[in-house]
């Protein structure tokens, strides 16, 4: 395989051997229907101070057949490609972070973001994300979050 | 035509943080500033995307005064180029010259520039008297002047008089401070000029992104092509880049005042400076529109790839790439500077709007350019784009179909202050003159002015920075070297006149307009010149065949320049409009409008100014600014029938290779729209026939659009339609129609 150019292997701030991704469990999760959604709640309040689960930064829904989608940020790094003032960056351990002075509040994060995960709350300018931080993790009652190391990815061209 | 696909393993690896430095002489070019008059101002940001205040600097007088903005100028003239003319209008007499103290430039980025949500929101509008029309030229530009201009507190700034020494103004909206500085030893050229002043004026790295120079170069003063920079610090490669006030040399006025430079140091930006009244549907479009980017993109037009470069081979394909002074539409060479190899060469992993947000981003960088001739020679230097309006200017329709060259080409207009859209037009017909004989080697200077010689090509520029030669000639523009030549006896004026590719003294830009009515009347019937800011109607007319009715055609020409006039008003870019549509947009009604798009923009100018307006109300205020400008170039003493005439080079066949190299098109409408047979006939009796039909339907059109506008046949505003517009609230706007009708 030939090796890829410079601007396309992993950024040189993250380690490319660990970073840190929120992951589900959907044999565990079973979509709210028997929980409170205390991942979402939790992360409203503790992470982003608002007592709004639809300000989490993870999305849990049901679909009517039985089945759930979770919408979560991987840390794919899409975002950060995208940002015209460097305000995303990712930090020691892979996760990408906002820094809010930086950020001009234009919304190419979430419109670039093919997950849907960057996020938006109507009262502020500058839109969250996830920081992989695992608050959710412990709350969850089935245990069907976790955060996992996995390999950061390349570099995409968006 | 297959959809290109984009190969990342291609792109070239050039480091884009690589350039060379021109810091060097910073502190003393600093200490020899000296300055001339200082004042404090109250720093305000805008409210619902007004400041209410415009900023007024006399360079000769250094008379700095801030004058309050009327609801009348905002319902009347909403701002941008609206204000600009207001503006112009009352510091001009019918008799005022660019070259008098008495006119102005104009800067104003309209109430919704700033914007951070949706793409393309962060232009200013320059207006000027033309040194090349006489009359009022107006530009759309990007770049972080105008926002920051306006988070400084001021909806437009107006800049009068002539100094007697080179002077740089600096407004400080962070600390409140306005001065004038005498700039005795600064650099000329932009590229090295915006870098040094950027740094200068920085208080430290965190601080560049709010500084904005607006500056031009050696040749803005010895040609009337110049034009202005507007710069904008880029994060990622840490170097100042520009974007391009180009057309009708307002950077010629610029230098005559001895303006060095603008500097604006603005706040740090944020995503609510304007204080709009609704928020969340700005939000919500704006986010919307980037995921309508991130899904069709890709597969429509690429701009995030390929800038606007991505039309160098639809054209070519269609036959309307200009090739040779417009004579020809495609050329075999055409691959070579197509955008299969500019998404190559330009740098892609890299974020290219010219403002925040946006996600259009088509402000591409070629980097790593090492420079083969001129001043910089062995330089090495970040080079905007090529546009898709620099790879047909400065190449097909010149022959140069070498991409270095091309780039050399587009950088040294860019830092010596040049319209790249004017010299690839004006250079095309200096070639094509060279080529017949009516120039030579002797009447050039010694310039083998061949087609595709890059490097005379490039010395005549250099000629023209240096205010030598025959640069010197050819920077008068083509029209006034159409008088020259034609006053020095050097060739058949009518082959003169035909061939040299201008209206109203601007030159057109790079379409070919031969086989498109829609588009010879979106040149011709323009307030400015031809360009292709009022009515770009080539692609819908040949490639999506939206206009397929001569009615059609010039409805087309009343509507698109109203609606394209309103981005103007407001500081919009026009390329997020259609560049990129919804994926159902093919099955809409009127689709060549893209109605989804068009309510984006009700929806912003409504959430920004809290003004409820539909989307015929929009073509109301563009009518009110655009009637006006008819008006004013009247009373400049344009602005008539006569005007608008067009070069018969942009209506039809000049000569016989021309009518040779589609002889089948054009023998098959001698029977089709003439009723003749072409049989038994010569090329120059064909010719003939084509010529009295073309100039025929060119007559036709034109009677058609002044109809529909609202206009005499002679091409004047009629009183009723003045009335309906409210324009009978400016007596002087009555007078000057009233000597018409
Ligand atoms: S992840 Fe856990 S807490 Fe969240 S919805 Fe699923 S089961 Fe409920
Ligand atoms: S927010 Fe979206 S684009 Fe950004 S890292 Fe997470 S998943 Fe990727
Ligand atoms: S909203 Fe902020 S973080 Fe997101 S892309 Fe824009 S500047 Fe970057
Ligand atoms: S990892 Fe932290 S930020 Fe991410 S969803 Fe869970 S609680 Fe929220």
């Amino acid at each position: 395989m030939p090796s890829l150019p410079w601007f396309l292997s992993p950024e040189p701030s993250g380690d490319a051997s660990a970073m840190k991704q929120l992951v589900i469990d959907f044999q565990k999760c079973d979509a709210g229907r028997n929980c409170n959604h205390e991942c979402e709640m939790e992360c409203a309040i503790k992470v982003f101070k608002v007592d709004d689960p639809a300000q989490a930064a993870l999305q849990i829904k049901a679909y009517e057949d039985g089945g759930g989608h979770a919408i979560l940020c991987d840390q794919c790094g899409d975002c950060v490609v995208v940002c015209p003032t460097e305000a995303l960056k990712r930090n020691k351990l892979g996760v990408v972070m906002i820094d809010k002075k930086v950020c001009v509040g234009c919304y190419m994060c979430i419109g670039f973001c093919e997950k849907e995960a960057f996020m938006r709350n109507s009262d502020w300018i500058t839109p969250h994300k996830c920081t992989s931080c695992g608050v959710c993790v412990k709350v969850c009652p089935h245990g069907a979050l976790s955060i996992v190391d996995v390999p950061e990815p390349p570099v995409r061209i968006i | 035509m297959s959809q290109l696909v984009f190969d990342p393993s291609k792109v070239m690896n050039i480091d884009y943080t690589k350039r060379t430095e021109y810091l060097d002489g910073l502190e003393a070019i600093k200490a020899a500033h000296k300055v001339l008059k200082e004042i404090t101002y109250t720093p305000s940001l805008p409210d619902k995307g007004y400041t209410n205040r415009t900023l007024y600097v006399n360079v000769d007088t250094l008379e700095i005064q801030e004058k309050p903005v009327t609801q009348a100028m905002k319902d009347f003239f909403i701002g941008g180029r609206g204000f600009g003319l207001y503006h112009l209008w009352n510091a001009v007499k019918p008799t005022t010259r660019w070259n008098d103290p008495e006119n102005e430039i104009i800067i104003s980025p309209g109430p919704v520039s700033g914007m951070t949500q949706y793409a393309g929101t962060g232009k200013s509008l320059v207006v000027s008297l033309s040194p090349q029309t006489d009359i009022p030229i107006d530009s759309n530009v990007g770049g972080f002047y105008g926002p920051l201009l306006k988070f400084s507190g001021f909806d437009a700034l107006e800049l009068q008089g002539k100094s007697d020494k080179d002077v740089i103004l600096f407004i400080d909206g962070q600390k409140g401070i306005i001065r004038i500085e005498e700039a005795p030893t600064d650099p000329v050229d932009s590229h090295v000029l915006a870098e040094i002043l950027t740094h200068m004026y920085a208080e430290n790295e965190a601080d560049l992104p709010n500084i904005s120079v607006v500056s031009t170069g050696a040749a803005a003063e010895h040609s009337l092509i110049g034009m202005l920079n507007f710069s904008f610090y880029d994060r990622r490669r840490k170097c100042v880049r520009f974007k391009q006030a180009g057309r009708g040399g307002i950077g010629t006025v610029f230098r005559n005042k001895r303006i060095r430079a603008l500097v604006v140091r603005g706040p740090k930006v944020a995503g609510d400076m304007n204080h709009p009244v609704d928020p969340e549907t700005i939000a919500k479009t704006g986010v919307k529109y980037h995921k309508e980017i991130r899904e069709n993109d890709g597969t429509q037009c690429m701009m995030r790839r390929n800038g606007t470069a991505h039309i160098v081979e639809i054209m070519d394909a269609y036959d309307l790439l200009p090739v040779h002074n417009f004579q020809y539409g495609s050329h075999p060479d055409t691959h070579k500077i197509d955008s299969s190899y500019w998404q190559q060469r330009c740098t892609q992993h890299t974020v290219d709007g010219c403002w925040y947000g946006c996600s259009m981003a088509c402000a591409k960088g070629a980097d790593g350019l090492v420079l083969k001739t001129g001043p910089y020679a062995g330089d090495m230097v970040t080079v905007d784009g090529p546009e898709y309006e620099n790879a047909a200017g400065l190449g097909s329709n010149c022959g140069v179909f070498d991409p270095d060259y091309l780039l050399e080409l587009n950088f040294y207009c860019d830092t010596y202050g040049i319209c790249t859209i004017t010299y690839g037009t004006l250079t095309a017909f200096v070639m094509e003159c060279y080529q017949r004989g009516i120039l030579n080697k002797e009447r050039t200077g010694g310039l083998e002015l061949t087609w595709g010689n890059a490097e005379a090509d490039l010395e005549m520029m250099h000629q023209m920075a240096r205010g030598e030669g025959f640069g010197k000639i050819a920077g008068m523009g083509v029209k006034k070297m159409k008088e020259h030549f034609i006053a020095n006896g050097w060739g058949d004026p009518q082959l003169i006149n035909d061939i040299g590719m201008e209206n109203k003294g601007l030159e057109y830009s790079q379409y070919m307009s031969k086989e498109s009515l829609a588009q010879q009347g979106g040149y011709a019937l323009t307030n400015k010149g031809p360009q292709h800011d009022e009515a770009w109607l080539i692609f819908m007319d040949m490639v999506n065949k939206q206009l397929p009715t001569f009615e059609d055609k010039a409805e087309a020409l009343y509507y698109f320049p109203l609606f394209r006039t309103w981005f103007g008003l407001n500081g919009f870019c026009k390329l997020p409009w259609n560049d990129v549509v919804p994926a159902n947009n093919s099955e809409q009604p009127e689709a060549h409008k893209v109605p989804e798009h068009v309510q984006n923009y009700v929806d912003l100018f409504s959430a920004t100014t809290g003004i409820k307006i539909t989307k015929e109300d929009l073509i109301v205020q563009s009518a009110k600014v655009y009637n006006f400008q008819r008006v004013f170039n009247i009373r400049m003493g344009k602005g008539l029938r006569l005007h608008d005439a067009a070069p018969y080079r942009s209506l039809g066949p000049v000569t016989k290779e021309e009518y040779e190299s589609r002889a089948e098109r054009y023998d098959q409408q001698i029977v089709s729209e003439m009723g003749l047979d072409p049989k038994g006939k010569t090329t120059e009796e064909k010719m003939a026939l084509h010529r009295e039909w073309r100039t025929g339907r060119f007559s036709k059109l034109m009677d058609s659009v002044y109809t529909r506008r609202g206009w005499t046949l002679d091409g004047v505003p009629t009183l009723e339609r003045l009335r309906e517009l409210g324009l009978d609230a400016f007596p002087e706007v009555v007078e000057v129609v009233k000597q018409h009708l």
